[in-house]
């Protein structure tokens, strides 16, 4: 594959207040337990049903912290494509995501800048919901190339200020 | 200040701004965890399945940035070791050392420096920043503290920061 023929987001595609695209993930045991031990998260509450239930009160399993943000990941960048670079991301956890649940991500550009070495930041305000409550949201800032000619994965040291 | 939950401890205050547990990764940064991890949110994205795009964008192959804390769990179990091994050790020792029983994760901030590359050896420090005074909150009596993961690669880089709040407190019964 060629990277010229990616389509990737450039600063004059995207404007205050674009919304990014919903994406629909139904959630089974399968998801949660796959990124528990993919973010090498050994804790039984993220693939013991007994343990989660009995142990911990809680309804079933549930999707674990980092993998979430790979989820996070995972939507952000397939909106930017692959030259989009997070710079930072801030969570709020208010509940969790249980196998069964339909997890619907959602975001929104808060605001577009650029800084004093010229890099264009995207602050997005992306959530997980569930039956249509916020379970995590993420506030974050991404780097999107100004046109096609720019690359922010190579802004080095002192260029890259998340 | 209420009687039950004593005063932050002097050996608590002299943690402040100091690196504690200090660790290198137990193995060099690897392709397959990074399979894994794209493998579990059907992440499709190019820059991390083709190394042709990988070495165009970034000059080498690199980990999604959300990977950083991965690196730096501990194996189940590895030869020497026994019983549960916890990743954020700070964090258990404010608990211990604040006297208070339970404690939440109520928000985390991760910043992302250096790409992280293939091969690469990571290492990490944990940083105490701040203790809270005594707060009441919805799940009882209680400080919050803020904790530093901070990493950098073999060559000193920078390649992220990640940053929890933490709430230490007693359930009204305790």
């Amino acid at each position: 594959m060629s990277v010229a023929d990616i389509k990737n987001l450039t600063a004059d595609q995207v404007a205050v207040g674009d919304e990014l695209p919903r994406l629909v993930v139904p959630v089974s045991a399968t998801t949660v337990v796959l990124g528990a031990l993919a973010s090498r998260d050994w804790r039984p509450m993220h693939h013991d049903r007994d343990f989660a239930i009995n142990r911990n009160g809680m309804k079933d399993i549930f999707i674990n912290t980092p993998n979430n943000a790979a989820w996070f990941e995972r939507y952000i960048t397939d909106w930017t494509g692959p030259r989009g670079r997070l710079g930072r991301m801030k969570f709020r956890m208010s509940s969790s995501v249980f196998p069964g649940d339909e997890m619907v991500m959602s975001g929104t550009v808060e605001k577009i800048s650029t800084d004093d070495t010229g890099c264009c930041w995207l602050d997005l305000s992306v959530a997980v919901s569930v039956d249509g409550e916020v379970s995590t949201s993420c506030q974050t800032r991404v780097a999107i190339p100004n046109d096609e000619n720019d690359n922010p994965w190579s802004r080095k040291a002192d260029q890259w200020k998340p | 200040m209420p009687d039950e939950i004593p005063e932050i401890p002097q050996e608590v205050l002299d943690l402040i701004g100091k690196p504690l547990y200090r660790e290198e990764t137990g193995f060099d940064i690897e392709m397959g965890y990074v399979y894994n991890t794209l493998a579990a949110v059907q992440n499709g994205n190019p820059l991390y399945w083709d190394k042709s795009v990988a070495l165009e964008l970034a000059g080498a192959q690199i980990a999604p940035p959300t990977m950083l804390s991965v690196w730096f769990r501990p194996h189940y179990w590895s030869p020497g070791f026994e019983g549960e091994r916890t990743a954020l050790q700070t964090h258990f020792d404010m608990k211990r050392m604040l006297e208070l029983p339970e404690a939440v994760i109520s928000g985390n901030e991760n910043i992302f420096g250096a790409p992280v590359k293939i091969g690469d050896t990571l290492t990490t420090c944990q940083v105490l920043k701040s203790v809270s005074e005594i707060k009441q909150t919805k799940v009882g009596l209680g400080r919050f503290w803020v904790i530093d993961v901070e990493t950098v690669n073999q060559d000193g880089e920078h390649v992220g920061t990640d940053s929890y709040t933490c709430l230490g407190f007693r359930r009204p019964a305790q």
